[in-house]
């Protein structure tokens, strides 16, 4: 389709979109915020895309706004996994300018696909080592850190007098049978960062062996997080109302905490407990998207994102981990999902060069 | 423009000019529609497909027979075929004895129940895909009683896309049915036919194109079936609906999932061929008379059963599983998941839950708003009798978005709709205008009917009296159809309210609607997340059923499909 016809037809619907548009203008909805269409060409106006995981509390983007003079605006672009496709999508024209949200995981896909340009925020020294990626070109900052591992039913483990699972080589003994219910590793992210553990433990030729134990031994496979743990895991706060079966989850080390944090009253003690042998570290990152409208506020909110300020609120928002020096970590982390020691971890290259083929033997082994 | 109809009077020309001014009329009704669909629907769908299947500005038309060839994609098309076809039937199986009783039968809470089984139809499928485990699932009433567990197996599928499509049946087939004259049927067995031989030779022929609409309808939305067989049918089972967002969404296999874009495109215009064509021969001449002579209260024992089993099967099927949501709502004690819903501390949102409330309302006006607009004007142009064949397939046309998988429409908005003059993507109008996509054929099919049945003779008859085309309506359509356009207008606000595919993608974090801030609270661990998640799907389930029982106050002697 040439410029010019797309262009025509445009020029027609904005002629149909202006009477559309005269409608709500009317109705209550008018307040909402029309008019910030715009809003990144702004230079006031700072533009965060994300995913819908994001949660921050409102006083800390009110402190950004206040010492930087940039009004912040989020916009949360469905999974994980959706935002940065979007972002890719539509990186010429971006929606926004940082994105913040795109793990170890998918990393590759959005720096081979030019989403982001070099900056350094200040404060970057203080980031612990291990987290710390595309280190020469520094087109993206880690934000955030996040185990990925199976979570247990305490409930169920000591009314069968049977000790917990720790390990990946645990879950495959006759002990465990029909236990375990896991995501699909094509289309969710702890599924496949459940499957990536795997790989990294028993490596390139062995972790499809140990699949195939995984399935002799009864793994389930549902399709998302949603459905695994709050329909068929026993120990969350759904599964018990849904009458679930299956006393071990793949989910996240923070998953026992929130346990505790959103329940009325508060138990003493989290009802689920994490298998901390068979932990993957997920390391979300954020960075300066090309073509940015607003490339100075953008460096702003990315230095704002390794302060203090912002690291200390985002663990019991978003259920993750700070990843600079000194950050604190609430006490109902360390008291009820202990991060793990030694979490298996890929290089962001290896996963970059293998991911579609495992997932793609993975599917074959697994679910047909 | 009408500046020489000052003077009245049947004079030369005059015929011709009324000609050209009703053909420009038609012409300015199907402009803004036309316009509307071509920009909103077209164009991103185009942009989105173009952006898979064009490399360096060359069309790879090459990749279609690549993917096509694909045992994997082979085997999705055949499971996508086969499960719609059984679906299709399974749901007419339960269905029509339902469509009959409603029809037929009179008996308290009717209107209510009506307006019942039709919640599932407008509810989001991420709430109900949830509840209807407990159906089926574990520890579900089957389980309970028989031992039987279906989660995960084809059962699961074909049962809730029975819950979720038995209103259609029900709509479609009992309206019509409610308005066949009885006397026919009780003539014929005067005549000495059996009482069988009655039905068949003469009900089931008049009925037999409203089956097959409704038949149709169900097969194009299990066709496109994507919540239900993600959540119960686990990753083993996948739709061509489903392959389309994995390959969009998670794979980022754009041309694969151009190329499954297309053939879903394909298969759905032929449905909807099928279906308009069936739609035209219902619209032949039947005998119909007022709905509410031809019920009566049941008689004898075959009838009472009927009734009874078509209720039990209702409250099994349909009512049990939007139960479970409201019992798991409330487990908590004093009503404090609904409290929680009207605090912002649990870092969700930045907002209190319950806002939700508010945005999904008034989204779902401005929808229903540009719905009715957009609709109206096309369902005018399309009853004009002048209308020729092309402004006719443009009725099918309407009925496309409903068959368009979302995560196309979606991914399409963003790379089209992206540079000014039409730079919306960020801004809040495009949520009520992706909604009111899937509205407006809601309106369409509402309207055309009772359009169709004014008598031309009345409008002819203004117009020659010297009234303005937009007099001509306001005094002889507007009175006649008002009623089945506070139909329509509900039709696509319960719709716009339980809209997701399309929602997901473009609502705001500060403005989210219900079914987004459901999905969302169900995306977390802990008790008070999960409750107020339930608490969220049942005030969005008693809102819908609310505005489905105003209607059912409204209906008309003629209220078109829905």
């Amino acid at each position: 389709m040439s410029i010019t016809k797309k262009s025509t037809v445009k020029s027609m619907a904005l002629a149909v979109g202006l009477c559309l548009v005269a409608l709500p203008a009317l109705s209550a909805c008018g307040s909402s915020d029309a008019g910030s269409g715009n809003g990144s060409g702004g230079s006031k106006t700072v533009t965060l895309v994300s995913h819908d995981s994001w949660a921050v509390s409102k006083s800390v983007i009110a402190a950004f706004e206040e010492q930087s003079g940039y009004k912040v605006r989020v916009l949360e672009d469905g999974d994980a996994g959706q935002a940065v496709n979007k972002a890719i999508l539509t990186k010429d024209n971006p929606q926004g300018d940082v994105f913040f949200g795109v793990d170890n995981t998918l990393l590759s896909r959005a720096l081979d696909n030019g989403l982001f340009q070099s900056y350094e925020p200040k404060g970057s020294d203080r980031i612990k080592a291990e987290y710390l990626a595309d280190q020469d070109k520094h087109r993206v900052t880690p934000i955030d850190t996040g185990d990925i591992c199976v979570n247990y039913d305490k409930a169920y483990f000591s009314k069968h007098k049977l000790a917990p699972p720790s390990s990946f080589d645990d879950l495959i003994k006759p002990e465990y049978k029909d236990l375990l219910v896991t995501e699909n590793a094509s289309a969710s992210s702890p599924g496949l960062g459940f499957l990536l553990g795997t790989a990294a433990e028993y490596g390139d030729d062995g972790w499809q062996d140990y699949w195939k134990k995984l399935k002799a031994n009864g793994v389930k496979v549902v399709d998302g997080w949603e459905q695994a743990y709050n329909e068929e895991f026993s120990g969350s706060a759904g599964g018990k109302k849904a009458k679930a079966d299956r006393p071990l989850v793949v989910s996240y080390a923070s998953s026992p905490p929130a346990e505790v944090i959103y329940a009325e009253p508060k138990p003493t003690t989290a009802p689920t407990g994490v298998a901390t042998g068979t932990c993957f570290r997920q390391v979300e990152y954020a960075g300066l998207l090309s073509n940015a409208g607003n490339t100075e506020g953008g460096k702003a909110l990315l230095d704002f994102l390794l302060t203090r300020t912002f690291q200390d609120d985002m663990p019991l928002n978003m259920f993750v981990y700070p990843v600079v020096e000194g950050a604190q970590v609430p006490e109902e982390f360390s008291k009820y999902g202990p991060q793990a020691k030694e979490p298996e971890t890929l290089d962001p290259a290896k996963i970059a060069d293998n991911r579609d083929d495992w997932v793609k033997s993975w599917t074959s082994l697994v679910l047909k | 423009m009408d500046l020489a109809r000052t003077e009245v009077g049947p004079r030369k020309g005059a015929f011709r000019r009324g000609r050209a001014r009703s053909a420009a009329v038609r012409l300015g009704l199907i402009a803004v529609p036309v316009a509307f669909f071509a920009v909103f629907f077209a164009l991103p769908v185009a942009a989105i497909v173009a952006r898979g299947l064009k490399v360096d500005g060359v069309w790879q038309f090459g990749r279609l027979l690549d993917v096509l060839g694909q045992p994997d994609v082979r085997h999705v098309l055949w499971f996508t075929t086969w499960q719609a076809l059984a679906s299709t039937a399974l749901t007419l199986l339960i269905a029509l004895p339902g469509a009959y009783v409603f029809a037929r039968l009179d008996f308290p809470g009717k209107q209510i129940l009506r307006a019942v089984v039709t919640v599932p139809f407008v509810l989001p499928t991420v709430v109900v895909g949830t509840a209807f485990l407990a159906l089926v699932g574990r520890g579900g009433l089957l389980d309970g009683l028989w031992g039987v567990r279906l989660d995960t197996t084809v059962w699961a599928i074909l049962l809730a896309h029975v819950f979720f499509n038995y209103a259609v049946v029900v709509r479609t087939v009992g309206g019509l049915w409610a308005q066949l004259d009885p006397r026919q049927e009780e003539a014929a067995r005067m005549l000495g036919a059996s009482r069988l031989t009655a039905w068949r030779t003469v009900t089931l022929p008049a009925l037999g194109p409203a089956v097959a609409a409704a038949a149709l309808m169900v097969f194009l939305f299990t066709f496109t079936s994507f919540g239900v067989v993600q959540i119960l049918g686990g990753p083993a089972f996948s739709t061509l609906e489903v392959e389309i967002y994995r390959q969009t969404s998670e794979i980022f296999d754009l041309s694969t999932a151009a190329v499954l874009t297309i053939v879903q495109f394909l298969a759905v215009g032929a449905i909807l061929a099928v279906h308009a064509w069936t739609v035209r021969r219902r619209e032949s001449a039947l005998r119909l008379v007022d709905a509410s002579v031809t019920a009566r209260r049941p008689r004898g024992a075959g009838q009472w059963s009927l009734l009874a089993g078509v209720l039990v099967v209702i409250a099994v099927l349909l009512v049990l599983p939007l139960a479970v949501l409201v019992q798991r709502s409330l487990d908590a004690p004093d009503f404090g998941y609904y409290r929680a819903l009207t605090s912002a501390d649990g870092g969700v949102f930045l907002v209190p839950p319950i806002e939700a409330i508010g945005n999904s309302l008034q989204y779902a006006v401005v929808a229903t708003a540009i719905a009715v607009l957009i609709g109206g004007l096309a369902a005018a142009a399309l009853t004009r009798r002048d209308a020729g064949r092309f402004v006719r397939g443009f009725d099918a046309l309407l009925m496309l978005p409903l068959g368009v998988s979302a995560v196309t429409v979606g991914f399409g908005f963003l790379i089209a709709l992206d540079e000014p003059p039409l730079d919306l993507r960020s801004t809040w109008i495009l949520v009520p205008l992706a909604q009111a996509l899937v509205g407006v054929p809601f309106v369409v099919r509402t309207m055309l009917p009772v359009l169709r049945a004014v008598d031309q003779r009345l409008r002819e008859a203004a117009s020659v009296l010297g009234a303005s085309p937009w007099r001509v309506w306001r005094e002889v359509d507007l009175p006649m159809v008002r009623r089945a356009l506070l139909i329509a207008a509900g039709f696509a606000f319960a719709v716009s309210l339980g809209e997701f595919g399309a929602t997901v993608f473009i609502a705001r974090p500060d403005n989210p609607t219900l079914p987004v801030a459901v999905a969302k609270l169900l995306g977390r661990a802990g008790d008070l997340n999960y409750g107020q998640a339930m608490a969220l799907s049942t005030i969005l389930m008693i809102v819908c059923a609310v505005a489905l029982l105003v209607l059912e106050r409204l209906r008309t002697d003629r209220t078109g499909e829905f």
